[in-house]
């Protein structure tokens, strides 16, 4: 009985680690290109990437700085938020080096389908009012963009303020990546009291949270 | 027995959703969309082809005490090696089924269907019974899934109906699931199953 078992799992194991074996290197591969096509999608012409990880507000995000024969061209940030209604959305968000929203690609969320999921489509109300701005410049909430119903100037997702909140969340936290990222060392200090601000305004954020009604998302 | 019948048991008169009622929790869990549903239904299907068939072949070695954990881990096994070769070699699909994937795993249908036919049955015909229960459990999966995304969000397999504002928003959260499960069972027991 015990060698019968025994013969099972080092067989099942081994088949694992042979199949294992054999695909790490390929799933590797595949998540690289996937990377690299997220990031063409987001930034203007470039043709290397240097890959820096950065935690913003208790988060690990990754910036990536693209540049084109030397010159930079644009910052990417891989960032994510843990405020989505069905767990966490990651964004890759490109600027321009004037600190322009370049695009904005979803890598990963799991909203509700046919609410939160339409920011995946093209031409949403979200991406269509941040893209091409830079956040400095539009309606700001202690110093972070935010949805119409908290006092920003972001068009909500229709009946999914809870899957917008949390895509403008993950914009912010890029946001602050790139200036933490385009502006240098110098700057990291003052950059600690404007993320200790912005934990501060998430607090505040998420009080309207709970009492939303619940067709809310 | 008679190989074609295997396969309509498990399409009809045994179908894991409607009238087993085995694997509820991927039922209501991912059936919000049509999409969703099928994937689901495809990547259980594939597993418990041969998981079926596998157990089937080792089912006179392995003693009466330990066919439970013995099962378990040739299933999770094989969960695994389709989600790593997946992973490697058809990303595209794997990002849009990878969360179902480890699911498989804790499906009472697999399970199931190793102990009531898989440790009773040749090799070949529980090959068939995988197949059978696995298009039963796509099928219902879909159906279910493009009931649920045409009344919650106007729309099937992705396509807009153009009708989304008007449809009621409750058919694909959690209570919307029940309801249409409920109502499915019904006709199916009612009309296609006799």
């Amino acid at each position: 009985m015990t060698a019968v078992l025994l013969g099972i799992t080092f067989v099942s194991s081994a088949v694992v680690g042979l199949v294992n074996m054999i695909t790490v290197e390929p799933i590797a591969q595949a998540q690289q290109a996937a990377k690299e096509a997220a990031l063409k999608e987001v930034l203007p012409e470039f043709d290397q990437t240097a890959k820096e990880d950065m935690l913003i507000d208790e988060l690990t995000t990754t910036v990536y700085t693209a540049s084109k024969e030397g010159e930079v061209s644009g910052y990417a940030v891989e960032t994510l938020s843990k405020n989505g209604f069905g767990g966490e959305v990651r964004l890759m968000v490109g600027f321009t080096t004037d600190g322009k929203i370049y695009n904005i690609n979803v890598l990963q969320q799991a909203e509700t389908p046919g609410l939160g999921t339409k920011m995946t489509e093209e031409g949403n109300n979200l991406i269509t009012s941040v893209k091409g701005f830079n956040p400095a410049e539009k309606k700001l909430v202690d110093g972070r963009l935010a949805v119409r119903k908290d006092g920003g100037d972001v068009d909500a997702l229709t009946a999914a303020t809870i899957s917008s909140r949390a895509y403008v969340d993950a914009v912010n936290r890029a946001w602050a990546a790139y200036k933490n990222a385009a502006q240098g060392a110098d700057l990291t200090a003052a950059m600690g009291a404007t993320s200790a601000d912005a934990v501060a305004a998430n607090d505040t954020a998420k009080e309207p949270v709970a009492q939303e009604g619940e067709k809310n998302e | 027995m008679n190989k074609l019948k295997i396969v309509l048991n498990g399409i009809i008169r045994n179908n894991p959703t409607f009238v087993l009622v085995l694997g509820m929790c991927p039922t209501l869990g991912t059936t919000t969309s049509a999409a969703n549903g099928m994937g689901m239904g495809l990547a259980t299907m594939s597993v418990l082809i041969m998981s079926n068939f596998f157990i089937s072949l080792i089912k006179n070695i392995v003693p009466d005490k330990v066919r439970i954990p013995a099962f378990i881990v040739v299933i999770a096994s094989f969960v695994t090696v389709i989600q790593m070769l997946m992973q490697a070699f058809v990303p595209d699909l794997y990002a849009t089924l990878g969360v179902f994937i480890p699911l498989i795993v804790v499906n009472c249908i697999i399970l199931g269907r190793a102990e009531a036919f898989a440790s009773k049955n040749s090799p070949f015909d529980s090959l068939l019974d995988g197949l059978g229960i696995g298009l039963g459990f796509t099928l219902s999966l879909t159906t279910i899934g493009s009931v649920r995304e045409i009344l919650g969000s106007g729309a099937i397999f992705g396509y807009s109906l153009g009708i989304a504002d008007k449809m009621p928003l409750i058919f694909v959260l959690a209570p919307g699931a029940f309801m249409v499960l409920g109502y499915l069972m019904v006709l199916f027991n009612k009309f296609v199953k006799k």
